[in-house]
């Protein structure tokens, strides 16, 4: 039958679509699995260090790593982590726009901003955004290695060690569950001193060769897991969101699906309707 | 039974090993250590080779590190590891490819094609395509 062949097409391409939103909600579920596990096993590392330099900073107080020392806001830098590929949702949206408010603040008081950009979509976004960016890193696919990300980290570390900025950020989001990431902004550098307070015992390690070569050394692979940690929390987040998103995706599908079925058979109705009505008419001028 | 420690082996990517032994030795950064418990308190870079550690019962087990630090406290030993070969040289060339690529992302338009502002654009292009031949038909 002829009738609602526009609306027959239609309902076939949203059923093409629906197919291929289902897959991408799949695939991104299975991923996100194995997202969330690369997030839980790369935390004691990080956790390890935290507690090695504590307790350097405890006991060595004569000595401050530059690191770790505070000193006049002239200039601040941020490391933005975002995904590389879109269909998330509002997932790198929501990272900006936080960034933005709150490179404004900086802004208001005169202080101007560097960028360490990681994934695609900050660095288009920066491109028509406008913004001083110091070092970009694409495409660090599926599973992220800390070899990929050491080159973009140590511009930004340099930039801190010569003093262009003398604050570091990372912006992110956090995966707070499968439904809610958050877009935060931690500080990275000075690092913020633990207190002293909760070491119980005074203890201090031989060192070999020498304490503050050996702090040097761990305060940016410390830096470096917080960054690694980040990307890879970022990337549950994407997955997470992508399949949200696409999981939405496939329900708006089938409402319009059921929409237009409902018209198609409408129309197909009225014109059985019509053609019954013109033959009685005709049977009945015969 | 041997005296026992317990020792991790971590990398930034994932946790190696965790469990009980009874040494461990590795190649530090002023030369080989072997550690057992009771060992003091110490901190000491290594280098990258094998890390071996000996089980309760004998057997060894072998892990290599691409360098890292190694952490010994009262009856933990903790050994970071890297997962990356580090050197000042390669550090400087992996921050000059970020440099690069910053500059590049910037000035090249056609990576990562952003299909939202295509599509503005495009239909930005077909409601002025529209509103000229809307004007071309009262015209005439």
């Amino acid at each position: 039958m002829a009738v609602g062949k526009e609306i027959r097409t239609k309902i076939g391409s949203i059923e093409n679509t629906q197919k291929i939103t289902k897959a991408m909600q799949m695939v991104a579920a299975s991923r996100m699995r194995r997202t969330q596990e690369r997030m839980r096993e790369g935390r004691p590392y990080s956790e390890r260090i935290r507690a090695v330099i504590g307790h350097l900073a405890n006991s060595n107080p004569e000595y401050r790593h530059v690191y770790m020392t505070e000193r006049d806001i002239s200039r601040v830098g941020y490391i933005v982590v975002s995904s590389d590929k879109g269909l998330c949702g509002g997932l790198n949206i929501n990272l900006f726009r936080a960034l933005v408010v709150d490179m404004r603040g900086w802004q208001e008081r005169e202080i101007g901003q560097d960028l360490g950009l990681i994934g695609n979509k900050a660095a288009s976004f920066f491109r028509a955004f406008g913004g001083n960016v110091l070092a970009a890193i694409n495409n660090v696919g599926e599973a992220p290695a800390i070899a990929d990300l050491i080159g973009g980290i140590k511009v930004m570390l340099d930039a801190y060690e010569d003093g262009t900025i003398d604050r570091l950020f990372i912006a992110t989001n956090e995966f707070v569950s499968t439904m809610t990431q958050k877009p935060v902004i931690r500080q990275l550098l000075p690092l913020e001193a633990e207190n002293a307070g909760d070491l119980k015992h005074r203890w201090d390690y031989l060192y070999e060769p020498d304490a503050r070569e050996l702090v040097e050394g761990l305060v940016t692979r410390f830096i470096e897991a917080q960054v690694y940690q980040a990307v890879v929390e970022n990337h549950a987040c994407e997955q997470a969101a992508k399949m949200i998103a696409m999981q939405n995706a496939t329900e708006n599908a089938g409402d319009l699906i059921d929409e237009l079925t409902l018209i198609y058979n409408n129309a197909r109705q009225a014109a059985i309707t019509q053609e019954i009505s013109e033959i009685c008419a005709g049977a009945a001028a015969v | 039974m041997a005296m026992t420690m317990h020792c991790d082996i971590v990398s930034a990517e994932r946790e190696i090993f965790s469990g009980r032994v009874t040494m461990v030795i590795a190649t530090g950064t002023l030369g080989e250590l072997g550690i057992m418990p009771g060992h003091a308190p110490l901190l000491t870079g290594i280098v990258p080779g094998p890390v071996r550690l000996k089980m309760d019962g004998g057997e060894e087990e072998v892990f290599f590190a691409s360098g890292g630090f190694l952490e010994v406290q009262p009856g933990v030993v903790t050994v970071l590891a890297d997962t990356a070969l580090r050197a000042d040289d390669l550090d400087e060339a992996e921050a000059a490819a970020a440099k690069d690529q910053a500059e590049r992302e910037l000035s090249d338009q056609a990576a990562d094609f952003d299909f939202s502002v295509a599509a503005a654009q495009l239909a930005e292009a077909g409601a002025r395509l529209r509103t000229l031949a809307e004007l071309r038909k009262r015209r005439r």
